[in-house]
C-alpha cells in the first residue's frame, strides 16, 4: 500500500497533468463518425487538438462552441445550441461529445439544459447523439476525464432494460480506460475473436486513431471507432470486461442499467493479469487456449527469466496518470525492479496499490527530485520527461500522453503476453546500453605505474577510427 | 609446433596435477567435450593486453566467431579490441599464398595501426598445410620494425588450457626480460620516500580484469606501496611485459593456467612466487598477507594489517543487511579448478551453504581443501553435464547455480536462479569492493519475483508444468561421496 501524499507545492513546474477536458475529448474519439464540441473558448480546443495530432499524428476531428468576452459575461446557451445546430446540419455526425471546460464552467453553464433545449428547437436533429459531460479542467486528469465521457456516454445511450443479457451470446463488452493504445486494442479485437467471441470494444480509439489511409480526402468526423449502434447494444452482451479502475463508475453504471455481468483488471500488463484474461475467455468461449497463445506465455516467461539479470533491483521512476503508474509499476516490479519514484498529476482509486513507498500528488519536477534522490537508472513517463531524464542522466521509456517526439508512440502495443515481453526488452536494453556507459566500474589510473615509452609522442587516438 | 613441445607444455612440474589426477590436462574425448581449444585458450589468455595488434591468422571460423566478445577492460590504448584476421581464402590454402598473405598482413597491422608489437596467433588451417610461423614472423619484425610474436596454438593441438600455456610460453619466450621497467616519475617516489614507503615491484599473471573488476583492488596496491610492473595480461602493456622478469614476486591469480610463467621466472630470475585469490574477503586478505610476506618488510606487513582491518571492517557493514537475505541459501557451484575454492571461500563469507561444487579440474590438494573448506556433507561434481547438474540441483534442493556462461541458459530453462562466475560477465566480483556487487547480484536473481511466476502452472493448464524429467541416471558418474575421491573416475570435460 503507498502513502499518498499530497500536491506539496504552490507552483507546478513541468507539468505532468493533462486536463479532464482533453481526457473527455479522446474518449469521443474512439465513437464512429463522431465529432466532439468542447464547450469553452476557441483556445481550448485548439490546444486539445495540437495536444492530439502531436502524439496521434492524424488530423483530429474537433470543434468549439467558441465563447468570446460578451458570451463569456452574458451566457454562452446559445453558443451550445448554434455550435450543435450546425455540426448536425454542416457533418451530420453520429455523436457529438460535448464536454465543459474551465471557462464554461466557471462561468455557470448548464450543457444538460443546453440539450434539451436544442432537441426542443430541432427534432430534425434527434437521429444524432449527443452526450454532454463535465470536465472542466481543474478537476482530475485526461484519465478520469476519459473515465468521465464514457460514463456519459453510458448513461445517455444505454437504456435500463436487464432483460436483454445475453441476447448477443457471443458479444463481449470490452469497457478500456485512456492507458490502452490503439496498438493495445487492435491485439484485445484479435484475442477476443480468436477465442470466437465478439469484441465490442468501448470506446474503440484502436480503430479511428490507429493510422490508416482512407479513401476519402477528408472527413471531418472520426473515421473509426465504436459505432453508435453498437454503444446502445451493450446491454445485449454476455459479459463486459473493464480495465483499469477509473472506469469503475462507468462499469458500475453499466452493469446496473444493463445486467450484464462483469470481469473487472487493473491493467493488462505482465503474466498473471493476462493469465486472468486468457483463462476468462476460455470460460466465455468454452474453447481450449490455443497453442499459440500458451507459446506466447512461454516466450514471455522465457524473457522474464533471461531479462531478470538487468530489470532486478533496477530502481525506476514512474510519473503517469493512476491507472497507467498502477500498470507499470506492478508490471516493473513483477521482474524484481523497485519503484523508487512515483508521481501521479492527481489522485485515482488506482493509486492506494501502487507498489511502492509513496505516490507524490505532482509534476514533473516532484519526479525529477524524487527519482535524483533516489537514485533511478531508468524514467517511465511521457515525452515531457525527456529533459527531466536528460537532467537525470538516465534513459526514458515513453508511455501515457503526449508522445510527440517519436513515432508509432501510439502503435505501441503495452498488453498481451507479447506487447509485455517487447516492453520487458526495450526496458532491458534501456538498462544495458546505460549501465555500458554510466555505471560501470570507474577505470583506476595506477599512481605507481610508469607511463608508457613514448608518451606523450604517440597519442592514444592513434588506435581509434576505421580500418584503412 | 612439435609434439615434443607439446608434450613439454603438459608437463608442468609446478603444477600440482603434474603427480596424479591429471584430469585438467588430458585429452579431449570425442561425443563428450565441451569447452575450447588450445588458440581459443592462447587467445584467450594474451588479448588482453590492450595495446598490441592481435592478428589471427587463419580462414574466417576463429577470429569471426570469438573476437569482441570478452569483458576484459583497459585504462587506455584499446587496440585489443580490433579484430585482425588474415581471413584466409580457398586459393590461399591451395595455392600456398596464406605465408605472403600474413607477411602483408602484420604490415597493414603496423601501418595502419602502429603498435608497439605484434601478435600472431596461429590456428590450423595453416599448421595443417605447414606455414612457418616462426619464420614469417622473424622476417615481418625486421622488414617493418616491430616485434612479431608467434603464438603457435592450433587449435588441434589441445585444449583451451594448453592454449593458455602455449600463450603465456611465448611471452617468457620472446618477450618478457627485452627491456627494462621505465622509472616511476620523481614526484611520485619522493612521495612515497617521504611517507617511509619502499616501493617494491611485483607481478600479477592470470589476471584479467573482466567488467574492470582490478580497479576494485588497484588503489589497495598503490596505497601499499607495491608497483605492479605487469598485469599478465588485463589492462596488460607490450612494454610492461617485458619488464616481468625484474619483479620481486609474482603472484598467479586464481588459475593455474599460466602457471609455466611463474615457474619458468622463477628457474630464470629466481622470482618468489604464490597462488592466491581476489575473490572473498578471507581470500583478498590473503593475498596482501602473502605478498608482505614473502617481500618480508616490516612495515609493509604492519601496513598491510592496518588496511585489512580497515577494509574488512568497512565491508563487513555494507555486507550486513545482505547477510542475513542470503544466509543459509544453498548453492551449487560448478566451476573450475582453483576457482572453486576461493568461490566457496567468498560465499561461506556471506553465510551461504555449498553443497556442491565442480572438481572435474581441481587436483588431489584442491579436493583436500575442498573437503576442508565445506564439510562432509558438500558433494563434489564429477559430471559438469546440464542434465547432471539440473537433477542434482533439485536433488540437493540448490537455491542458486553459479557457473559459466555456458549454463546460463540451461539454468534459467530450468526456472533456476543462476549467477555467471566466467568472463563473459558484466560485473566485477574482485576485492574488498567486489564482495558489494556480487552479493547484490546473488541476492538479485535468488530473491526475483520471476521464479514463482515462470513455475506456477498456466491457471487453464490441467496438468502441472512440465517438471524436469528424471532419466536413469548412472549415480556413481555423478557424484562422487566426498570420502570416496580415490575411487572416482571423472568425465572429463574442459571448460
Amino acid at each position: 500500500m503507498a502513502e499518498i501524499r499530497r500536491r506539496s507545492k504552490a507552483l507546478a513546474v513541468n507539468p505532468l497533468k493533462t486536463s479532464s477536458t482533453t481526457g473527455a475529448t479522446l474518449a469521443f474519439l474512439g465513437v464512429d463518425r463522431a465529432i466532439p464540441m468542447l464547450h469553452g473558448s476557441q483556445g481550448c480546443t485548439a490546444f486539445a487538438k495540437v495536444f492530439f495530432v502531436r502524439h496521434f499524428r492524424e488530423p483530429i476531428p474537433l470543434q468549439t462552441t467558441a465563447m468570446d468576452q460578451a458570451s463569456t459575461v452574458l451566457g454562452a446557451d446559445d453558443n451550445v445550441i448554434q455550435g450543435l445546430e450546425t455540426l448536425c446540419r454542416k457533418q451530420q455526425p453520429s455523436l457529438i461529445g460535448l464536454p465543459t471546460t474551465g471557462l464554461s464552467e466557471t462561468q455557470g453553464a448548464d450543457v444538460r439544459r443546453n440539450v434539451r433545449e436544442f432537441r426542443s428547437q430541432h427534432p430534425e436533429h434527434d437521429g444524432i447523439a449527443i452526450v454532454p459531460v463535465d470536465t472542466p479542467d481543474y478537476v482530475g486528469c485526461l484519465e478520469s476525464g476519459f473515465a468521465l465521457a464514457v460514463r456519459a456516454m453510458i448513461d445517455v445511450l444505454v437504456t435500463a432494460d436487464r432483460s436483454r443479457v445475453g441476447r448477443r451470446p457471443k458479444q463481449v463488452n470490452v469497457l478500456v480506460n485512456a492507458s490502452l493504445t490503439p496498438g493495445d486494442l487492435e491485439h484485445l479485437r484479435e484475442l477476443v475473436e480468436s477465442f470466437g467471441l465478439r469484441p465490442l470494444i468501448f470506446p474503440d480509439v484502436g480503430d479511428s486513431l490507429d493510422g490508416h489511409l482512407i479513401a476519402d480526402d477528408f472527413t471531418p468526423l472520426t473515421f473509426g471507432g465504436t459505432p453508435l449502434s453498437e454503444i446502445m447494444a451493450l446491454n445485449e452482451a454476455a459479459h463486459t470486461i473493464v480495465v483499469g479502475r477509473s472506469l469503475d463508475s462507468a462499469a458500475d453504471l453499466l452493469a446496473e442499467r444493463s445486467g450484464v455481468p462483469d470481469t473487472r483488471f487493473d491493467h493488462l500488463m505482465g503474466l498473471s493479469a493476462n493469465d486472468r484474461l486468457i483463462q476468462l475467455l476460455a470460460e466465455l468461449s468454452a474453447h481450449g487456449v490455443a497453442p499459440r497463445i500458451e507459446r506466447w506465455r512461454a516466450q514471455l516467461q522465457d524473457a522474464m527469466v533471461d531479462c531478470h539479470f538487468m530489470l532486478g533491483f533496477a530502481r525506476i521512476g514512474i510519473a503517469a496518470d493512476p491507472d497507467l503508474l498502477l500498470a507499470m509499476a506492478e508490471f516493473v516490479t513483477g521482474f524484481g525492479a523497485e519503484v523508487v519514484a512515483a508521481v501521479a498529476p492527481d489522485r485515482g482509486a488506482s493509486l492506494g496499490d501502487v507498489p511502492t513507498a509513496a505516490v507524490q500528488i505532482g509534476d514533473l519536477e516532484d519526479l525529477e527530485t524524487l527519482a535524483g534522490a533516489a537514485g533511478a537508472q531508468l524514467i517511465i513517463s511521457n515525452s515531457h520527461a525527456a529533459d527531466t531524464a536528460e537532467r537525470l542522466g538516465v534513459p526514458l521509456l515513453r508511455a501515457g500522453f503526449p508522445q510527440y517526439d517519436l513515432v508509432g508512440g501510439h502503435a505501441r502495443q503495452w498488453i498481451g503476453y507479447r506487447g509485455g515481453r517487447q516492453a520487458l526488452f526495450d526496458l532491458s536494453n534501456l538498462l544495458l546500453a546505460h549501465h555500458g556507459r554510466h555505471h560501470a566500474i570507474a577505470p583506476y589510473h595506477a599512481v605507481l605505474r610508469a607511463p608508457a615509452p613514448g608518451a606523450g609522442t604517440c597519442p592514444p587516438s592513434q588506435h581509434r577510427g576505421g580500418r584503412h | 609446433m612439435k609434439p615434443s613441445e607439446v608434450s613439454a607444455l603438459l608437463d608442468e612440474p609446478a603444477c600440482s596435477h603434474n603427480r596424479k589426477s591429471k584430469s585438467g590436462c588430458a585429452r579431449p574425448k570425442p561425443g563428450a567435450s565441451a569447452g575450447g581449444c588450445a588458440f581459443d585458450g592462447a587467445q584467450i589468455a594474451m588479448l588482453p593486453i590492450a595495446d598490441v595488434a592481435h592478428v589471427v591468422h587463419g580462414p574466417i571460423a576463429c577470429a569471426g566467431s570469438s573476437w569482441d566478445n570478452r569483458g576484459t577492460r583497459t585504462t587506455g590504448p584499446a587496440l585489443y579490441k580490433i579484430g585482425m584476421t588474415t581471413d584466409l581464402t580457398e586459393q590461399d590454402v591451395v595455392m600456398g599464398r596464406s605465408e605472403k598473405r600474413l607477411f602483408h598482413a602484420i604490415g597493414q597491422a603496423v601501418a595502419s595501426r602502429r603498435p608497439p608489437a605484434v601478435f600472431v596467433y596461429n590456428t590450423c588451417v595453416p599448421a595443417l598445410i605447414g606455414d612457418d610461423l616462426e619464420a614469417v614472423c622473424k622476417a615481418a619484425a625486421r622488414h617493418f620494425e616491430v616485434p612479431v610474436v608467434p603464438i603457435d596454438c592450433a587449435g588441434f593441438y589441445g585444449t583451451k588450457n594448453l592454449g593458455n600455456r602455449i600463450g603465456a610460453d611465448a611471452m617468457v619466450r620472446h618477450v618478457v626480460g627485452t627491456r627494462e621497467p621505465d622509472p616511476l616519475p620523481e614526484s611520485v617516489v619522493n612521495d612515497y620516500a617521504a611517507r617511509g614507503i619502499t616501493i617494491h615491484d611485483v607481478n600479477l599473471v592470470g589476471e584479467y580484469n573482466i567488467a574492470g573488476e582490478f580497479w576494485h583492488v588497484a588503489p589497495l596496491f598503490d596505497e601499499l606501496g607495491l608497483r605492479i610492473l605487469c598485469t599478465l595480461s588485463g589492462d596488460g602493456r607490450y612494454h610492461e611485459v617485458q619488464t616481468m622478469h625484474r619483479a620481486e614476486v609474482n603472484m598467479m591469480v586464481c588459475s593455474k593456467a599460466m602457471i609455466n610463467v611463474a615457474r619458468k621466472l622463477e628457474e630464470a630470475y629466481g622470482t618468489p612466487w604464490f597462488e592466491g585469490s581476489f575473490y572473498g574477503i578471507s581470500d583478498m586478505s590473503a593475498a596482501l598477507r602473502e605478498f608482505a610476506r614473502i617481500i618480508a618488510d616490516p612495515s609493509l606487513s604492519e601496513r598491510t594489517e592496518a588496511l585489512i582491518a580497515r577494509e574488512e571492517a568497512r565491508i563487513g557493514s555494507l555486507l550486513a543487511p545482505w547477510r542475513t537475505r542470503l544466509a543459509g541459501k544453498r548453492v551449487l557451484l560448478n566451476t573450475g579448478g582453483v576457482k572453486s575454492w576461493s568461490v566457496v571461500s567468498a560465499l561461506q563469507d556471506l553465510g551461504m551453504a555449498v553443497v556442491a561444487t565442480a572438481t572435474k579440474k581441481s587436483t588431489e590438494e584442491d579436493k583436500a581443501r575442498i573437503r576442508e573448506l565445506m564439510g562432509p556433507d558438500a558433494k563434489m561434481i564429477s559430471d559438469g553435464s546440464a542434465r547432471a547438474l539440473l537433477d542434482l540441483m533439485t536433488e540437493l534442493d540448490a537455491d542458486i547455480m553459479i557457473a559459466g556462461g555456458r549454463n546460463l541458459y540451461t539454468a534459467l530453462k530450468a526456472r533456476l536462479p543462476f549467477l555467471d562466475i566466467n568472463q563473459e560477465r558484466e560485473f566485477g566480483y574482485a576485492g574488498y569492493q567486489g564482495m558489494v556487487e556480487l552479493t547484490r547480484q546473488l541476492a538479485l536473481t535468488i530473491e526475483s519475483p520471476v521464479w514463482s511466476q515462470v513455475r506456477a502452472p498456466a491457471p487453464w493448464a490441467t496438468t502441472q508444468v512440465a517438471r524436469r524429467s528424471r532419466g536413469p541416471v548412472d549415480e556413481d558418474d555423478l557424484i562422487v561421496p566426498l570420502d570416496d575421491i580415490s575411487a572416482s573416475s571423472p568425465v572429463e570435460e574442459v571448460a
